[in-house]
């Protein structure tokens, strides 16, 4: 498994939860498992216990700051109102939850919009909502106005016919008696109304929708808790008990339908029929707590819910951390509020502030019991049960132990971590166990808490050498011993005939041998070819021997100098190192006609595509041109001829007498060899500076007055000629 | 030796008839004989300077040379239609054959400028 140019990965412990990491890590474990076989009778039945709860170990944390923070991020308000009435009702109550103080714009928006709600005539649902909202904003309501919603409310109540009408006009009438003085809202038939909602229900405790709509849902199930609990509290008296302890039956019935996931977390959820209905678990199951809870608080006598599904459902939205919609947000801190206070039993968390503890640092193992919103607990005692190994079902290494109550920062705390506990990851079991017999009524705890730990810490490099050993005898050629924790520039050199070893010890603070994820011997060539090898070990020992010999070809025969660099790595150890010992000069044979190249290294991508040389421009020599006194002297000798052709003229008697006396005639000829002359000047022009369309044009003017002058001078010249013919 | 002295004499006899036959041509023909000496003489000299110093820009070598040369051809025209003697272009008036040649020239010069470079 050679790896890439890049330096191995060195891991990082984490503190996720999950069955498969465990899985994982099982086979290191065997050697261990062979001695623990030989436990006692007690540590036996352990391994029983261990077995039988088939739960991964997960680490769960209260509301926290960070939920605080993040609650202000997701709900934002334009200038302090939000875009509907259940909008402005969910922030309002997440922030009474998390008891982060009101803003005053926001509160001022809400009341305007609830009071516009409840003076104009708004559907139930509208005023369902404005009503929530008052609750926490506590706008004052007119008489005349409460009396109007009172009134709309109670038509909206006879008036219904499915699940969610009963829900948001019942659910106003409960809120707007607590918010008005009129104390007096009398629900007319009760017991009718109880009735209508509890036809909606089904034998498999799922709620329905209408009485049209066969499709159920845990959700509705929920809202219909509700509003039954809301007909309760208005009107009690009225009310056949034996219909309320029939719903006690139904309730148990829904929470057998509870599911479940690997890490313990309880939930409800809806069949995927029609995706625009769907609801999700985190609506649903929160729904379901919100009408658990009212419907606990409206009525007397016990409701019989095991603790563990309670501390189920709490572990459900407490590993959901911090969501990051608003409406997920409100779900979650909602149901969390149902849960830290309510009569069925509150249940409490057992947190860590570090799952990773250093043995080196003398870290102590801290330990809060809060509840869901991170409120104090009662008086309890922490006690260390077991810790495993992770992945193993060996005994426990640690006794039965109580953790120490720091009163000042109310945590429970481990002061120094069992001789047994060696670095590694680890599975702590706790018990909480209330020390007062009535908060065993109030407070769920759990049986038994299982917490991954993960222990670091330094590990001992101890007895590192490096030596060349010849490869036949065996007899040492050089040797040094190196020091692991610092750079070191060892220089050896070697040919093919003989060995490299390398050997050290790895030790862990507890004295044991350790056994690292990662211990690789690299060698880099200077052409940049790498090599990586293994380390092997026994027990402490971790040696590794290169014999040059059969690594010849696997090298590409290349001689030359080698660095060395020893990589040792794990995420239990805290001082993981890369390490350069030195450079190795090898000397190999010289590589056959057929032995394999190195493969090609990468070219670093700047020098391939990044600017390349800049490129001279080399522009054609000119011609060479000949002297200018040569080309003047030949310019003379050409004007030769035509003054030959002059000379030549004379001596035949060139005369003019021939030339047209009259003036007519005569001014015709003159133009004539004007106009001659002026083309020939134009051509002359014509290459000096002008261009060919000026000369054309030019050319075409003159040419035509010349064919004109020329034709009568010539004419006149052929008259006369034949004249002197005939005569 | 007879036959050498004779082929001597031979030559001279028969450059001697041709120039007093050569002086019984009309004065104006002369003229025209003299300018198509005049362009090849001027062509040749060209074409002297082109040898010694190269052909570098050939176009200018081409116009000068083609210039003469074109020159000289339409002169050579202009003497066979003026010629009294050829009885093809009896009908056809000396100014006639003059004035194409004076165009003829006025074209190849302009062509020959444009070469020129």
């Amino acid at each position: 498994m050679l790896l890439s140019s890049d330096d191995p990965f060195l891991a990082r412990p984490n503190s996720l939860h999950s069955c498969a990491r465990q899985r994982l890590q099982k086979e290191e474990r065997i050697s261990f498992t062979l001695i623990e076989m030989a436990r006692s009778l007690a540590g036996f039945l352990v391994l029983l216990l261990v077995i039988s709860i088939c739960e991964a170990a997960s680490l769960f944390q209260p509301i926290s700051d960070s939920h605080r923070s993040a609650a202000l991020e997701l709900f934002t308000s334009d200038h302090g109102s939000f875009k509907s009435l259940e909008e402005t009702y969910e922030a309002l109550r997440t922030f009474q939850i998390l008891g982060i103080e009101k803003k005053p714009d926001v509160t001022a928006a809400a009341c305007r919009s609830i009071s516009e709600t409840v003076g104009s005539s708004s559907t139930p649902k509208d005023l369902f909502y404005a009503l929530k909202a008052n609750s926490i904003a506590q706008c004052k309501i007119h008489e005349k106005a409460s009396e109007g919603i009172i009134s709309s409310l109670n038509a909206a109540v006879s008036g219904a016919s499915l699940l969610l009408d009963f829900y948001y006009s019942i659910g106003g009438l409960v809120l707007i008696k607590d918010q008005s003085s009129k104390a007096d809202i009398h629900l007319a038939d009760a017991e009718g109304v109880f009735r209508s909602v509890k036809a909606f229900s089904q034998s498999d405790g799922r709620w329905r929708y209408s009485s049209n709509n066969p499709e159920s849902s845990a959700f509705a199930a929920g809202i219909a808790l509700e509003t039954l609990a809301g007909i309760v509290s208005l009107a009690s008296s009225e009310l056949d008990q034996s219909l309320i302890s029939t719903l006690k039956n139904d309730i148990s019935k829904l929470f057998d339908s509870i599911e479940k996931y690997d890490d313990g977390t309880l939930y409800f959820d809806d069949k995927l029929v029609d995706g625009h209905e769907y609801q999700g678990p985190l609506s649903t199951t929160s729904s379901v707590l919100r009408g658990l809870t009212a419907f606990a608080a409206a009525t007397t006598g016990n409701i019989n819910l095991p603790g563990d599904k309670i501390l189920g459902l709490a572990k459900f939205f407490l590993g959901i951390g911090v969501p990051g919609d608003a409406k997920d947000f409100f779900y979650q801190v909602d149901a969390l509020a149902c849960l830290e206070s309510n009569r069925v039993s509150a249940p409490l968390i057992l947190s860590l502030s570090s799952a990773v503890l250093s043995l080196n640092k003398k870290d102590s193992l801290k330990v809060r019991v809060t509840t869901v919103l991170g409120s104090n607990a009662p008086p309890l005692t922490v006690k260390l049960v077991g810790a495993f190994t992770s992945g193993s079902k060996d005994a426990s290494l640690v006794e039965s132990q109580e953790l120490k109550f720091d009163h000042g920062s109310g945590l429970h705390i481990l002061n120094d971590l069992p001789k047994s506990i060696d670095v590694g990851s680890y599975t702590f079991v706790f018990e909480v166990v209330l020390q007062e017999p009535e908060d065993e009524k109030v407070y769920v705890t759990g049986s038994q808490t299982k917490v991954p730990i993960f222990v670091t810490g330094i590990i001992k490099i101890e007895n590192s050498e490096i030596t060349i050993l010849d490869s036949d005898l065996g007899s040492v050629e050089s040797q040094s011993k190196l020091d692991l924790a610092a750079k070191n520039a060892v220089s050896l050199s070697a040919n093919h005939l003989q060995k490299l070893r390398l050997s050290f010890q790895l030790i862990t603070p507890r004295g044991r041998a350790f056994k690292p994820h990662q211990a690789f011997l690299k060698l880099r060539h200077e052409s940049k070819v790498e090599h990586i090898f293994v380390v092997g070990n026994s027990g402490k020992q971790f040696e590794i021997v290169l014999n040059f010999l059969g690594l010849v070809e696997k090298f590409f025969y290349l001689s030359g100098k080698y660095d060395m660099e020893l990589t040792v790595g794990d995420a239990a150890m805290e001082n993981s190192l890369l390490v350069a010992i030195g450079h190795l000069e090898l000397d190999l044979p010289e590589a056959p006609e057929k032995a394999p190249r190195p493969p090609p290294q990468p070219v670093d991508p700047y020098s391939r595509y990044g600017p390349k040389a800049e490129i001279t421009h080399i522009f054609r020599a000119p011609e060479k041109r000949p002297p200018q006194e040569l080309s003047l002297a030949f310019l003379g000798l050409t004007i030769l001829p035509l003054l030959g052709f002059l000379i030549g003229l004379l001596r035949l008697g060139v005369n003019m007498k021939n030339f047209p006396t009259k003036p007519v005639p005569a001014t015709f000829a003159v133009l004539f060899h004007v106009g001659i002359g002026a083309v020939l000047l134009l051509y002359v022009f014509f290459w000096l500076k002008l261009d060919l369309f000026q000369t054309l044009k030019a050319v075409g003017f003159l040419g035509v007055f010349l064919v004109f002058v020329g034709h009568r001078t010539l004419s006149h010249l052929a008259a006369a000629s034949a004249k002197l013919k005939s005569a | 030796m007879a036959r050498e002295k004779s082929s001597k004499d031979n030559a001279k006899a028969l450059f001697h008839s041709l120039r007093s036959a050569y002086a019984a041509t009309p004065v104006n023909l002369k003229i025209i004989d003299l300018y198509v000496g005049f362009a090849v003489f001027t062509a040749l000299i060209q074409v002297v300077y082109m040898a010694s110093v190269g052909s570098f820009p050939f176009n200018s070598f081409l116009s000068g040379v083609l210039s003469c040369v074109g020159t000289a051809v339409l002169a050579v025209c202009l003497r066979i239609q003026v010629n009294k003697e050829n009885k093809e272009f009896k009908d056809l008036p000396p100014e006639r054959a003059f004035a194409d040649f004076v165009l003829c020239n006025l074209v190849l010069h302009l062509v020959i400028m444009n070469f020129l470079g």
